[in-house]
């Protein structure tokens, strides 16, 4: 085995893993605080990458520089998925705060089916051609080869995002209302925490980091369409589980090896399987360890 | 004063909403020509349509607030009209008379095409009972439930292309299998709980699509079996119209054996053990009853109808392929088990009806089908979480010494 193939699949799941990271932070953050896996998660992804094109291409077309684009881009995507993000909250969650689990639930797959039907009624069922809209960095041109300048920025902006997330978590107020929440949310209510107001920052969170990865992930593989929010979804999904479902750093962890594995399963075994890889490494792990890599598992209460 | 403040709720909601689908709605680019497309009319449709929308929100809410105060100052359970017809007799018997009638009659009036959506929504009748076992009455969240069905499916197929077995061996064959391979899945996923126990069965019902869908020299890969013989009758020639006719008939006799053996399971020891697991596991336990079996033939029985299932469907279209078992086909029976009623056999069935021929007859609006169809799960749930018919349970309630007997 060469090194070189060995660094090429390394990095290649690195760029992946950054990616599943960025998206499963929304269903991780989420599920910390109200229990609920929110299946719509994905398509708020889908619609950033939707708002992102859209915006880049009227943008580009107005004759503005690629970067200014691109930051424009990414604002917008975000700004747009985190309001989608919230108004799903209020819709169809907030209503159902409460109701056993399994109505909620159904109500986030409905939620899904609406918004992809939606977007593909309101633009396309074609694949959208995505323009590149990280530039080729210069001084990064030696070490191309080995790892696109496109690839080191969305492993940069993830690790950023995350560092970004955990001082939040850690150090702010907001971040201590939160935590507070996740622990236990009428107790936090009776300390004074506003809890709706925690709950939709939660949602805001984690559409926006799952909009910037859309826009990343659109511009590195150039092309979407309104079903790639699914595959995304449930992949980002397998990852927060995977790292114990309700952690952030776990979110990163199970991320990153969910990453690893698929891309040097497919590397060296065949490429046909690299779902059934990743879904039997996600049955193994949850049976060895059913709270995930990095979640406590809970005694349970009587 | 009050209606003021209404409309101007209602005309932020509006805006909200003009501002939400501004990119989506609005703007269609085309990259290749590179034109960009305003579409204006849209945005006042949005605006509008919100606007009135957000009354009718506001008022369903306030309702049903106030129907939920009520039930907890004990006004009491008021039984739904379902609910009534299943419970009196002198209702329900005529009722069902007539839905026999209307079941006997049916494939005589219509076309091929019609009989062949009825025959579909029985099968689903079939498929959602069996889920409504593992979810409604045990409560173990199953979202791989399509797996067993295309194992049944499978079974078939290949027992046939290879071995030409006929659609009557493989029939309990296909059964078994099913339940087999709910055993298998039951092992690992016995420790495990809620949410974990989804993803655990979505995972498995995607390995079982992706191996059908690589593994050409077992499964013939994407492109599927075609060719598989529809079920035979002691050798009778059928014309195409007889055959759809009779597979009609088969699967309404093998639905009404379904809603009659479930209905016997629920309520037997093994019914009332599920039930009691769905509850409490830990007290449970301590009442006696042997968590792992209890678990392990539910998601057995309950694999048992879809691997039966999968077998007729393959025999009724003569052709499968993996595409047939995605995740949102699970999807669907789940939603048929919820929307109908979890736990409720004249749900599930009512579900399973709404669910297959709803969205068959709103084919004129088809662009519009699933857009709907995704609204309609979402104002259920907030509005009606208990499903078309939701389950009540048996209460016993004790009377005072002055009501007994005297």
């Amino acid at each position: 085995m060469d090194l070189h193939y060995f660094a090429e699949l390394f990095l290649g799941g690195l760029t992946r893993g950054s990616i599943y990271a960025l998206i499963a932070l929304g269903y991780t953050m989420v599920y910390g605080i109200i229990e609920l896996i929110n299946f719509a998660h994905g398509e708020i992804y889908m619609i950033g990458a939707f708002t992102g094109l859209i915006v880049a291409t009227v943008f580009t077309f107005a004759g503005f520089p690629t970067l200014a684009v691109l930051v424009i881009a990414s604002v917008a995507a975000v700004v747009y998925s985190s309001c989608y993000g919230l108004t799903m909250e209020k819709i169809a969650y907030k209503p159902l705060r409460g109701a056993p689990r399994l109505s909620a639930l159904i109500s986030a797959i409905g939620m899904s089916l609406f918004l992809q039907n939606y977007v593909l009624l309101a633009q396309t069922s074609d694949f959208l051609p995505f323009p590149s809209l990280v530039p080729d960095l210069a001084f990064w041109e030696p070490y191309a080869h080995i790892i696109s300048s496109q690839e080191i920025v969305i492993i940069g902006v993830t690790a950023l995002v995350m560092v970004l997330l955990n001082l939040l978590i850690k150090f702010t107020r907001m971040g201590k209302a939160m935590r507070a929440t996740s622990q236990d949310r009428e107790m936090a209510m009776l300390a004074g925490v506003d809890v709706n107001r925690v709950i939709s920052l939660t949602f805001v969170i984690g559409s926006a980091t799952a909009a910037l990865g859309a826009v990343l992930i659109a511009s590195h593989i150039g092309q979407i369409n309104f079903y790639i929010g699914f595959i995304a979804g449930i992949k980002a999904f397998v990852a927060a589980v995977l790292g114990g479902i309700g952690s952030v750093p776990g979110a990163v962890v199970g991320a990153l090896v969910l990453g690893w594995t698929e891309s040097f399963f497919t590397g060296y075994i065949s490429s046909d399987y690299e779902d059934v890889f990743a879904f039997i490494f996600l049955v193994v792990i949850l049976i060895l360890k059913p709270s995930g890599i990095l979640g406590r598992s809970q005694a349970q209460k009587v | 004063m009050m209606s003021l403040i209404e409309i101007r709720k209602s005309l932020l909601v509006s805006v909200w909403f003009m501002f939400l689908t501004f990119p989506i709605l609005v703007i269609r680019v085309n990259t290749v020509e590179s034109t960009i497309q305003w579409r204006w009319g849209n945005m006042l449709a949005v605006g509008a349509g919100s606007f009135l929308l957000s009354f009718v929100w506001r008022h369903l809410i306030r309702r049903k607030e106030q129907g939920m105060r009520r039930q907890r100052e004990g006004a009491g359970l008021r039984m739904s009209i379902f609910q009534r017809i299943g419970e009196d007799r002198r209702v329900y018997l005529p009722a069902l008379a007539v839905a026999a009638v209307a079941v006997g009659v049916f494939p005589f009036l219509v076309s091929m095409y019609q009989i062949n959506i009825m025959t579909t929504a029985f099968m689903y009748i079939m498929l959602g009972l069996g889920l409504n076992i593992v979810v409604g009455v045990a409560g173990l969240l199953d979202l791989g439930y399509v797996a067993f069905y295309a194992v049944g499916a499978y079974a078939y197929a290949l027992l046939n292309h290879h071995f030409g077995l006929s659609f009557w061996i493989c029939l309990p064959i296909g059964a078994a299998l099913g339940a087999v391979f709910g055993i298998l899945l039951g092992f690992p996923v016995l420790r495990l709980r809620g949410d974990y126990l989804a993803i655990v069965t979505l995972g498995f019902g995607e390995i079982i699509r992706l191996i059908l869908e690589n593994w050409n020299e077992f499964s013939f890969g994407p492109s599927g079996i075609a060719n598989i013989p529809r079920p035979g009758f002691f050798g009778v020639e059928f014309s195409l119209l007889a055959h759809t006719r009779y597979i009609y008939f088969l699967v309404v006799a093998l639905a009404i054996f379904t809603i009659f053996m479930v209905n016997r399971l629920q309520n037997s020891r093994i019914g009332r053990a599920w039930l009691a697991l769905r509850e409490d596991e830990i007290a449970c336990q301590a009442m006696g009853v042997d968590k792992v079996r209890t678990k392990l033939t539910a998601f057995a029985l309950g694999a048992t109808w879809a691997g039966l299932a999968g077998v007729i469907f393959a025999g009724k279209t003569t052709f499968i392929n993996p595409a047939s078992f995605t995740l949102w086909e699970s999807i669907n029976i789940l939603c048929i088990v919820v929307l109908g009623g979890m736990g409720s056999i004249v749900g599930v069935v009512l579900g399973a009806l709404v669910l297959v021929l709803l969205p068959e007859y709103l084919r004129a609006f088809a662009e519009y089908r699933i857009l709907t169809f995704g609204c309609v799960l979402v104002l259920m749930m907030v509005f009606r979480p208990g499903g078309i018919v939701s389950n009540v349970r048996r209460t016993y309630q004790f009377e005072g010494p002055d009501s007994g007997d005297k």
